[in-house]
């Protein structure tokens, strides 16, 4: 992959923008749906850091995602009405709702990036499949633990503050929230992988042991990996606590089962390891997802299963793996000495 | 921790632990067992193995519950339909993906682990179900350590299909098949060896040894139709702590989780006993990953 395929054009920013405020008018009473949609596209983008670029596929990214839900929502809960007021439904003012909301997405981060670089100067260390394994312990092992602890509301789960008058409706408010922080990653990921921590992440995909033996400091560049892509997921865990409003351990903030498989999933559907991949496949998913979810209730996890086996055994290159063999002189795979020669 | 306290004051508690954790310990061991083999011969980790294991229970559940089949007749049914079914999934799935990245394995793997679970939730409810057999009890020590018959027998019968396995794998044809597989399947394709079949048969076996475990389980313990990926998880662990092809070990180490797991349950309590499962996993993963790197050679 080449430094060049890894940009957004101006008209891909400029579309991907006008479709983000053009689409949610034109259908209002779905605003919530496209928020998730967008909230899909931070997750997939997130997983394909570690997942696509670096070659360290994780099971368990919905870990960080659910330590910073819940510690977003803990800060809001506890900043202003001292710790475990007891009250079922938060009521707040608007100046106070956006400051604990402010902090609390603030400690999510903290939160989350600590435990990254905690966690992946052990985890990371650890190659394929115990890599994987691993972090799928992790994710529900966390699961677990949250449904014993009572400080958070244990298996009966959390409530986030109600959203105050004065400010624009919950879905409009974390619609804008979602879009923001996925153009946000967006951005951020293509400046990223456009420089020189992009070729590092991709030669350790390519073969860790000599990138090491060449003096690349990999352990630096996989912890940070780690912790970028935790700090977007703590960011989605806390908008997403706030959106639905009730975290429930296991099926919310914890969910390996439904948000912690699709990420991989949508990144594996658009084509992991590149910029463009992981948004076609985030749309593209979300959208087969709300469908099937909508005509097949009572069976849509048969219909995930099926889904999973069906993508990763004839679909692992995914879309821009199709794009790229399909119409090699438009998305092939640039090799450095043609993009050497295109230079001036 | 009051329970850890009580331990200590009342010694016949931890007794009882321990004799609960061994005998439920060898119902691990099975399944690991099917990991290590499937692992060893196709290079490919199964995370559906649990799923495999509550689907045994689960057909010795129905025909306990259709024609009061005892578990211990129904096991060698729930192994066949087991063996089938691996078979079958052999044929769609997995031999698309053996020789594959191993991460494809373990996700297509998921994927089969999420559709039994919905499948097994639709055909037989959410609620946790076991089969009460009506065995004796035993009592020991002034009648503080019990030990059920039926959990003696689950016991013998582990230890039977383990010697019964022992001796399939090295003087049976497919046993020797398997093993020269396991060894180098290019070799082996080169004298003759079928190995799409062996693969097949491996992987037939591996979900033929989970659903007999299952039927052990559901005669002892219970089961609901969520509750597979702990036993995938053990599986895993007792796997990467023995080693692969080392069935004493497995055996062993089966055992060692059990009685760890029963007294952590009674420790920390019930609600934690699942957490402490995924929490090992993470903890015996970084261990070995730590020893490792002490144990690598560098040039200085």
């Amino acid at each position: 992959m080449s430094a060049r395929q890894q940009r957004l054009s101006a008209p891909a920013w400029a579309g991907l923008i006008i479709a983000g405020i053009v689409v949610p008018l034109l259908f209002p009473h779905y605003m919530t749906v496209f928020a998730f949609a967008w909230c899909m596209v931070v997750l997939a983008l997130s997983w394909d850091i570690c997942g696509g670029q670096m070659g360290y596929n994780s099971f368990g990214n919905i870990f960080f995602f659910g330590v910073g839900m819940y510690t977003c929502a803990v800060v809001q809960r506890d900043l202003w009405h001292g710790v475990a007021s007891g009250q079922a439904q938060l009521v707040l003012t608007a100046p106070q709702y956006l400051i604990g909301l402010g902090l609390g997405l603030v400690a999510g981060v903290v939160a989350a990036v600590a435990l990254a670089w905690l966690l992946g100067s052990q985890i990371l260390g650890m190659r394929g499949h115990y890599f994987a394994i691993c972090t799928l312990g992790l994710g529900i092992a966390a699961g677990e633990i949250a449904t014993g602890v009572d400080f958070i509301g244990a298996g009966s789960g959390m409530v986030t503050p109600l959203m105050p008058a004065g400010l624009p409706g919950k879905e409009v408010f974390y619609y804008v929230f979602f879009m923001l922080l996925a153009l946000f990653a967006l951005w951020l990921l293509s400046r990223l992988y456009a420089g020189r921590f992009g070729l590092a992440l991709n030669a350790i995909r390519d073969n860790e042991d000599k990138a090491e033996a060449m003096g690349l400091p990999t352990v630096a560049y996989k912890t940070t990996a780690w912790a970028v892509s935790a700090a977007l997921l703590a960011l989605a865990g806390g908008g997403v606590g706030n959106l639905i409003g009730f975290i429930d351990p296991i099926d919310v903030a914890f969910a390996g089962a439904s948000f912690g498989v699709w990420m991989i999933l949508m990144a594996i559907l658009g084509g992991k390891g590149t910029l463009w991949g992981p948004l076609i496949g985030a749309f593209l998913f979300y959208a087969a997802k709300e469908i099937t979810w909508t005509y097949f209730l009572g069976w849509q996890r048969v219909m995930l299963g099926a889904l999973i086996v069906v993508i990763v055994v004839f679909f692992p290159e995914g879309i821009m793996g199709w794009l790229r063999e399909r119409f090699p002189a438009r998305f092939g795979d640039t090799s450095e000495t043609t993009t050497s020669e295109d230079r001036p | 921790m009051d329970n850890l306290l009580l331990l200590f004051q009342a010694p016949t508690i931890l007794v009882q632990l321990v004799v609960d954790g061994l005998l439920v310990g060898a119902i691990f061991a099975l399944a690991a067992y099917g990991m290590a083999l499937v692992w060893g011969v196709m290079n490919i980790i199964n995370i559906s193995q649990g799923e495999y294991v509550i689907l045994g229970g689960y057909i010795s559940y129905f025909l306990y519950r259709q024609f009061g089949l005892h578990p211990l007749l129904s096991l060698p049914i729930a192994g066949l339909v087991l063996f089938l079914l691996g078979v079958l999934l052999y044929r769609l799935v997995i031999h698309r993906i053996v020789g594959r990245d191993m991460f494809i394995s373990l996700l297509a793997t998921f994927g089969i682990s999420i559709l039994l679970q919905q499948l097994m939730n639709e055909l037989f409810g959410p609620d946790v179900v076991s089969v009460a057999v009506d065995m004796p009890t035993w009592y020991f020590l002034d009648n503080t350590v019990t030990v059920p018959t039926a959990k003696l027998l689950a016991f013998g019968v582990v230890l039977a299909i383990a010697a019964l396995l022992v001796v399939g794998l090295r003087y049976s044809r497919l046993g020797q098949a398997i093993r020269a597989t396991a060894q180098n399947a290019r070799a082996a394709r080169v004298l003759g060896v079928n190995t799409d079949r062996v693969y097949a048969a491996t992987y037939g076996l591996n979900a033929a040894l989970c659903g007999m475990a299952g039927s052990l389980v559901v005669m002892i313990w219970v089961i609901h139709p969520f509750i597979g990926l702990t036993y995938t998880v053990r599986s895993f662990m007792i796997v990467i702590v023995a080693g692969l092809g080392n069935l004493p070990g497995v055996f062993a180490t089966g055992l060692g989780l059990g009685a760890l797991e029963q007294i952590a349950g009674f420790v920390l309590g019930a609600e934690f006993q699942s957490a402490f499962v995924f929490s090992l996993l993470v903890v015996i993963l970084i261990v070995r990953n730590a020893w490792l790197r002490r144990r690598r050679e560098y040039l200085s």
